[in-house]
């Protein structure tokens, strides 16, 4: 996890952006769930999207690792080293090429219950990157001890709590060496005080310089670690900017509303 | 009773289910689950012509008798020019069937793991196979080993019908005893027992899979 096998690092300031998002758009039946979006994030980079349920920020997160496909708008990686365009049919190769560069973080943590934590760890380094046993292990093992959790590593997932599971979800994603990190909503279904583990883990790969982008309802944790926030609502972004700005004074309405209802829920 | 008579044709019939049953059972069972991965595979793999042909089979293994099926393949075969023996006869019947019955069983199983461990699968960068063989697959082994046991169970005791196209198996011997023999209840009787212990050690070994592959839920 140390930055310099972090490949987000590889770019430095004035490259070009690591993702570029354009006019990204998807319709359910006749629901607008995304209306064109479009957002740059530079490598090292922090992006939080915010916004009610049903804004579509998971929408948007799941379209960048080919969970969910949009009905138009393109996804460009490493300035354009993966290029999707999803006006035409996209082929499966393009969709393993745009997974390569990224890793994801559930809600659910969605471990894989049959397999112990190591080998959560290890089985897309050693299945998918055809990397050493060894070298995948002891990365793994690495890893593990930084979050706290290298006594688990023979224990399966339905013996850890919540905030161990989602500690060994990151290190699953992280393992993969990405050049993109996805969390959607990392915390939402933990308890409030298993929250800050993982909340911590996060703030330590932001700053080891891991490009991430979170969508999350924990605005001390967006404003400490973001470089930029979209507010998403209705399929759109309402506003962005820098932390500082739009959680003091934010320009729209809806995103005033929207941040008080979260600070002052009654 | 006649104890002597017992005693004399306990060995004959055991072998009849050793030399018999049970191979006919293992290598019908073993054929019939790749059948039942592949129909299984075929009815959830979104391809309409596919999925239809496999409901279709599932459809006319369920709706028709075992031992019909198994009279259509003996006497069907040879009409086609295939002259085989009764053995792979009741073997390809066999199969048949319990690629219908666990088909079902294994398309529930694999619809049962949560829709997040494909997207788990995919996300650490897994094609759709691989995600399947190595996450899905194991998930659903876990699921379907109870129902696939009783699968097995039944086949072992309908592999009696080959008895009649002639296979040497458990039933057959004891037909031959009771015929030369004229004890019918007794020999019967006997062969009853055989197959109920047959049945107990199997149901062992279901209970010893289940209890090996449930070490990674929450009990």
């Amino acid at each position: 996890m140390s930055p310099t096998e972090s490949p987000s690092r590889a770019s430095g300031p004035g490259a070009a952006p690591l993702l570029e998002v354009r006019g990204l758009a998807k319709s359910f039946g006749d629901h607008e769930v995304l209306r064109s979006i479009d957002f740059t994030l530079h490598a090292g980079k922090v992006l939080v999207l915010i916004g009610p349920s049903g804004s579509g920020k998971t929408t948007v997160l799941r379209a960048l690792n080919g969970l969910e496909q949009p009905d138009a708008g393109t996804i460009s990686v490493a300035g354009g080293e993966v290029a999707i365009d999803f006006g035409g049919p996209v082929s499966a190769g393009k969709w393993l090429a745009l997974r390569d560069r990224s890793a994801m973080v559930f809600q659910h943590y969605n471990l894989f219950p049959h397999l112990t934590v190591l080998q959560n760890v290890t089985e897309g380094p050693i299945v998918v990157q055809k990397r050493a046993r060894a070298d995948a292990e002891a990365e793994a093992m690495a890893l593990l001890e930084r979050v706290g959790l290298a006594d688990k590593r023979d224990a399966y997932p339905f013996e850890l709590s919540g905030g161990q599971q989602q500690r060994v979800g990151i290190v699953r994603a992280v393992a993969l060496r990405p050049q993109l990190l996805l969390f959607d909503e990392p915390t939402s279904s933990l308890d409030p005080e298993l929250v800050g583990d993982v909340l911590t883990v996060m703030k330590e790969l932001a700053d080891e310089g891991w490009t991430m982008v979170v969508v999350t309802h924990e605005l001390v944790f967006a404003r400490q670690v973001a470089d930029e926030v979209l507010f998403l609502d209705g399929g759109v972004i309402v506003e962005r900017g820098a932390p500082e700005r739009l959680f003091t004074a934010p320009a729209e309405e809806r995103t005033k509303q929207f941040l008080n209802r979260l600070l002052f829920p009654f | 009773m006649d104890w002597e008579l017992f005693w004399a044709s306990l060995w004959p019939i055991v072998r009849g289910g050793l030399l018999g049953t049970i191979p006919l059972s293992i290598a019908s069972f073993a054929i019939g689950l790749v059948i039942a991965l592949l129909v299984a595979l075929a009815r959830i793999s979104g391809i309409r012509v596919l999925s239809a042909l496999a409901r279709f089979y599932v459809s006319v293994i369920r709706g028709t008798p075992l031992l019909v099926q198994l009279f259509v393949i003996f006497y069907w075969l040879p009409s086609l020019g295939l002259l085989i023996d009764p053995w792979p006869s009741a073997v390809i019947a066999f199969s048949l069937n319990v690629g219908g019955y666990a088909a079902e069983v294994i398309r529930a199983a694999i619809l049962s793991v949560p829709k997040g461990q494909w997207e788990a699968g995919h996300t650490i960068g897994m094609s759709r196979t691989t995600t399947l063989r190595r996450i899905i697959l194991p998930q659903a082994a876990r699921v379907s080993v109870p129902p696939l046991s009783n699968t097995f169970i039944s086949l072992v005791k309908d592999t009696s019908l080959a008895s009649l196209i002639l296979v040497t198996e458990l039933f057959r011997e004891a037909q031959k005893i009771a015929a030369f023999s004229q004890e019918f209840v007794m020999i019967y009787m006997e062969a009853a027992l055989v197959y109920w212990v047959f049945s107990l050690v199997l149901s062992t070994a279901q209970s010893r899979i289940e209890k090996r592959l449930d070490r990674y839920v929450a009990h």
